[in-house]
């Protein structure tokens, strides 16, 4: 316990809150490579998604969509459209990391929910890309890790349905879903997206639903105001 | 092409396009990305599609929808995240509920 009334983040604490979110993070890569092979990837393309994709809800949309029979294009643009929020994410760690040429494009690699969650939690510049270098590359080296063990136990399992991996892969996306599902605009949307994508499935060729619910989000995105802009008032006093 | 291939092009592309929004977000002039709706759209996709995920994944095969174990994990994971359970766990608990039912049934 700190003696003084003033607890100052150390470096050393940091580290240490990086290195735990990445070992939960890179535990659950382990489901990502069983899930991955049991959607009919091999071991390589299993590993390439990790290496070269590194984020993990488009990982899981692409093994989703190929995996329910959907084509590669509309793999590829689920995944891409999941991905969209990390374009948001780098331009929040920018000026905070401030890395021209290489280092800068591995910066832009790592930029993933985890390290930018760490990095922005910190209370300085120093200590913000202390956290995001630490977060990205722990994520980075024990989810690559945890992959290939994935992978690996999900070949020897055989069957996917016989061991419910099936139920595991929609309970893995509920899990990336469930903490985004604060306040009432988030869960009307996910609701409408439930309803589209299932009424859209006995029409559309598969991976097409998925990507018609992000229709429902655009409209209530473009539309809704968020609780930040109700503070701008309208008519009142002007 | 064959499917194997077609699969290993699809890695490379979605992989491409993936790291390219990355790094546009690092490189773009953050006033743009910085609007509260482009921000708000961007969130809000986000749980269009795992939602949409969650329902195809749980309920359909091929172009039926369908009850089946499947539903029976979900909302055993349901519980699991309600509890605060950790991600590997709601993920093994979902997948022992359906394989259980299913060696009952």
């Amino acid at each position: 316990m700190a003696q003084s009334g003033e607890a100052r983040t150390t470096p050393a604490q940091v580290t240490r809150q990086a290195l735990s979110v990445a070992a939960a993070t890179g535990l659950y890569g382990v489901s990502f490579g069983a899930l991955a092979v049991a959607a009919g990837l091999d071991l390589a393309q299993t590993a390439a998604l990790s290496l070269l994709m590194f984020t993990g809800g488009s990982q899981f949309a692409f093994i989703g969509v190929i995996g329910s029979g959907g084509a590669p294009v509309a793999a590829i643009a689920t995944a891409a459209l999941l991905g969209a929020r990390n374009a948001l994410y780098g331009a929040a760690l920018a000026p905070l990391l401030r890395r021209p040429g290489p280092r800068g494009w591995l910066a832009a690699h790592l930029t993933i929910d985890e390290s930018t969650a760490v990095a922005t939690a910190q209370p300085d510049v120093r200590l913000a890309r202390h956290g995001f270098w630490w977060t990205g590359l722990g994520v980075f080296v024990l989810w690559n890790v945890f992959t290939v063990v994935g992978a690996l136990v999900g070949d020897a399992l055989g069957d996917p349905s016989r061991w419910g991996l099936d139920a595991a892969a929609a309970a893995a996306f509920l899990g990336l879903l469930w903490p985004r599902l604060a306040g009432r605009t988030p869960r009307v949307v996910a609701a409408g997206a439930v309803v589209v994508a299932l009424a859209l499935t006995p029409v559309a060729p598969a991976g097409v639903p998925v990507l018609a619910a992000a229709a429902v989000a655009v409209v209530a995105g473009w539309r809704a105001p968020g609780p930040h802009l109700l503070a701008a008032p309208s008519g009142a006093g002007s | 092409m064959s499917a194997y291939a077609a699969t290993w092009i699809a890695i490379l592309a979605g992989a491409g396009l993936c790291f390219a929004t990355k790094l546009v977000g690092h490189r773009l002039p953050e006033h743009w990305l910085a609007h509260p709706r482009v921000a708000r759209v961007a969130s809000l996709v986000t749980v269009a599609l795992l939602a949409a995920l969650v329902a195809v994944q749980a309920a359909t095969s091929g172009r039926a929808v369908v009850v089946d174990a499947r539903l029976a994990g979900l909302a055993a994971a349901a519980v699991a995240l309600a509890l605060r359970a950790p991600f590997v766990v709601v993920v093994l608990v979902a997948a022992v509920v359906a394989a259980g039912l299913r060696a009952l049934t």
